[in-house]
């Protein structure tokens, strides 16, 4: 029957020789070539955005690392620092950073007279834009840490101002000076002058990386050094936490859980929370923590617990995985010589187990690492972070930001110099993710066992 | 397990009552565009005082008089920034928290100008009728009320570029929208004769004055309720648009923008402080007279805010584009005293 239904079966053969390609493959293999050059080409495309990311990023972030430094000698007038001339730390004291100004723009002044640089601009007062706010504050407890300074002629190296440092940096151009407030041309010759004397210098700066946030007067000073201890510690909450539960439920679901609707359910559920976004996570914590707790706002601990129910599922479902990669046979050898249930698992199979545990934990760490938004809703966007905390109870309560959100918060302020160490940010948190996940495979390179 | 983890919460508990029991340094929260404004005075505060640096947040100013509200006690802020009067409901709402007792304290002006692309068209001067023309719904065409026909500047103020009309405005969430539907739309609408047309047409007066500050929403004004980086990024993709700025964030990116003049006044901190520019706020911050004497170094903070050296014409804050205020020294009196608002102490 079959064969009264196929018309023209047989009538032409449809096989060609061996030697010579017919219609049809040629056709087949064009198609396979054609599907290759996409590939490539998606590949290019891919390798081509990664370029210019990774360019974009470093070209504007590098100069972060870099910053200007004026070295000058102050003369610490004591007509001016300790009027009654007793040395009394309490009358020290007295005097604030307003009064240190004077001096130090003097000693500025000075030292461009002393570099020979001719400048309309004669007055102490005007040599304000060339120097960092922050320059009388260091100035200032130098003084008081030792007062003995007082009437000495001390070397400070001071940061120059965000704008001077732009300068250096291309940032700020000589054709935009008639319209900014903040600085003019003549400054500019002074910095060039300064440039050739070697009082001014641009050097690599480590308060970058290990510094305070800084207010948005004083960009030149901003350091991302106490958001990262903020990272540090959330992290350590998320470990603390996040490992435990998720290695403890994972175990459970596993090995001991029976099979029935429930743990199917609970299950569903954990994938279902794997790709929730983390934004909701945020607003849980925000009504959990903060408004029903009463935990503080801004927190590393808060956040840590957010980004520990965040990290969560990606723990359990990593272990999971590696749990069930552990062949039946070692678990019923161990059943097999006596050991109990709770022994094998203990003692066979969690170690075997391990280091695809440990991959997975890097990897939701360095996630949880590089999370903004839900820290958007607990507060720790938008603070100042310039209060290093001291201790462990303290770096968990005390409020303080994290990296990822230091970054957008620095991205947000008005003086473009911010800008550019958002992006140098940007290389610092790429260097940690980087070196986590390089970590990550690493460990599974060097632990994981085949069977 | 379960109880290792019953014992670490417990643990992490005992710490956060100790830390909520202890608490050393100023809390501050409010609105974003005195964070700089507090910021930079907390920063000088902690270098000039033995007193820890003030913590300092943002999250605008109606989510920080909230917290502000919410208790006396040492987990509640102590200062609360705001960008406008506290409102009546609010300070209801403090009294019912046992929050009565609260000193206003006024650290300046705030101007608001309006920018575009440096390169771009000649947008160089601006009437509050302008505006109104150009976003209004309904606007006066040869003395009758009809819908908005303007499509280009040019087509109601022959001075102005012809260019299509593209304004980026704050958000609804922002303090700053207020002023400009206040102090720039209502104002046009009243000087182009709509509103008179309005109520001659049969609105109430309360009507007429809502009506006066709606925008078109046909994709002419667009509403930024990001902070002013993203209306710059706007302006600079759009060369024919228009964006409203704070005086400080235009001073801090001169290079990239060019200001207009509103009513043939050109925004600068002089001419805001003497009121001849017509767009400016006055910021505020609140502080709860109960945390005085608790919190140490609250009322210093207070102090130093409005010192002479740091909010007068010459500091940091002016520096940094606040408009210092003439009467700052009855400011410093009132912090002084602990004058709380409305009452007679």
């Amino acid at each position: 029957m079959t064969d009264a239904s196929l018309p023209n079966g047989g009538a032409k053969s449809r096989h060609g020789s061996l030697t010579s390609v017919d219609a049809r493959t040629k056709k087949r293999n064009t198609a396979e070539k054609r599907f290759r050059a996409y590939g490539v080409v998606a590949i290019a495309t891919g390798i081509l955005f990664l370029m210019v990311l990774l360019y974009a990023i470093i070209t504007s972030g590098a100069g972060a690392f870099q910053q200007t430094f004026i070295k000058v000698p102050v003369y610490l007038d004591p007509a001016k620092l300790d009027k009654k001339g007793e040395r009394n730390i309490d009358d020290i004291k007295k005097v604030s950073t307003f009064g240190y100004n004077p001096l130090i723009q003097n000693a500025v002044l000075k030292a461009v007279e002393d570099a020979g640089i001719e400048t309309p601009l004669k007055k102490s007062k005007d040599m304000k834009a060339l120097i960092s706010a922050s320059a009388a504050a260091q100035v200032r407890s130098s003084v008081i840490e030792n007062p003995a300074l007082i009437g000495q002629t001390v070397d400070f190296k001071f940061l120059a101002s965000s704008r001077v440092d732009g300068y250096l940096k291309d940032r700020v151009k000589r054709e935009d000076l008639a319209r900014d407030k903040n600085i003019d041309a003549e400054h500019l010759d002074i910095v060039d002058g300064l440039m050739e004397a070697g009082v001014l210098k641009k050097t690599f700066n480590p308060a970058f990386i290990f510094g305070a946030d800084a207010s948005e007067s004083r960009a030149e000073q901003a350091g991302i050094g106490v958001s990262m201890i903020g990272s540090f510690f959330m992290m350590l909450v998320v470990l603390f936490l996040a490992l435990p539960i998720g290695v403890a439920a994972s175990i459970y679901l596993e090995e001991f859980a029976p099979k029935n609707r429930w743990t199917d359910l609970i299950e569903v559920n954990i994938s279902n929370l794997a790709a929730v976004p983390s934004i909701v996570f945020g607003i849980l914590g925000l009504a959990v923590f903060i408004q029903f707790i009463h935990l503080p706002q801004s927190a590393p601990l808060v956040g840590g617990l957010v980004l520990t129910l965040m990290t969560l599922p990606t723990i359990i479902i990593s272990t999971r995985a590696s749990l069930k990669s552990v062949p039946p046979s070692i678990r019923d050898a161990a059943l097999g010589v006596g050991a109990s249930k709770m022994q094998s698992v203990f003692h066979h199979v969690l170690p075997l187990a391990a280091p695809g545990i440990l991959t997975g934990t890097i990897i939701g760490l360095a996630q949880a690492l590089g999370e903004t938004a839900p820290l958007l809703l607990i507060g720790m966007v938008g603070y100042i972070a310039s209060n290093a905390p001291d201790g462990i109870a303290s770096g968990l309560l005390d409020p303080n930001s994290a990296m990822p959100a230091q970054i957008y918060e620095w991205a947000k302020r008005a003086d473009p110099a911010y800008y550019e160490r958002a992006w140098g940010g940007i290389i610092i948190l790429l260097i940690f993710l980087v070196t986590m996940n390089t970590l990550a495979v690493f460990l599974r390179r060097r632990f994981e066992r085949r069977w | 397990m379960s109880v290792k983890l019953t014992a670490s919460a417990l643990a992490i508990a005992a710490v956060a009552a100790t830390s909520a029991a202890a608490r050393d340094q100023v809390q501050v929260a409010g609105s974003s565009t005195v964070l700089p404004y507090a910021s930079i005075v907390a920063e000088a505060f902690g270098e000039n005082f033995d007193f820890p640096t003030p913590v300092v947040e943002s999250g605008g100013s109606s989510a920080g008089l909230k917290r502000f509200c919410q208790g006396v006690g040492t987990e509640h802020t102590d200062v609360a920034n705001a960008s406008r009067k506290i409102r009546e409901k609010e300070i209801k709402a403090c009294a019912e928290n046992g929050v009565t007792e609260i000193i206003e304290v006024r650290i300046g002006y705030d101007g608001i100008v309006f920018a575009s692309q440096y390169e771009g068209p000649a947008y160089n001067a601006f009437t509050q009728s302008d505006i109104f023309n150009a976003l209004a719904p309904k606007v006066m065409v040869d003395g009758k009320l009809v819908d908005n026909p303007h499509k280009k500047w040019s087509d109601f103020n022959s001075d102005l570029p012809s260019e299509d009309i593209l304004a980026f405005i704050p958000g609804t969430k922002h303090g700053t929208r207020e002023v400009f539907e206040e102090k720039v739309v209502a104002a046009g609408c009243e000087a182009t004769g709509a509103m008179e047309a309005m109520i001659a047409g049969g609105m109430s007066e309360d009507d007429a004055e809502d009506a006066c500050l709606a925008v078109m929403s046909d994709g002419r004004a667009v509403d930024i309720d990001g902070d002013y980086t993203e209306t710059l990024a706007s302006i600079d993709a759009n060369a024919n648009g228009i964006g409203v700025f704070g005086l400080a964030f235009y001073e801090n990116n001169t290079d990239k923008l060019k200001v207009a003049t509103m009513a043939g006044v050109e925004p600068t901190t002089e001419t805001i402080s003497t009121g001849e520019y017509p767009v400016s706020r006055p910021l505020f911050f609140y502080v709860k007279k109960a945390h005085i004497g608790v919190i140490p170094g609250l009322k210093e903070y207070a102090e130093f805010f409005v010192a002479d050296e740091i909010a007068g014409p010459d500091g940091p804050l002016a520096e940094y584009g606040l408009v210092s205020d003439p009467a700052l020294v009855e400011t410093q009196d009132a912090i002084a005293d602990e004058k709380i608002m409305g009452g007679d102490s």
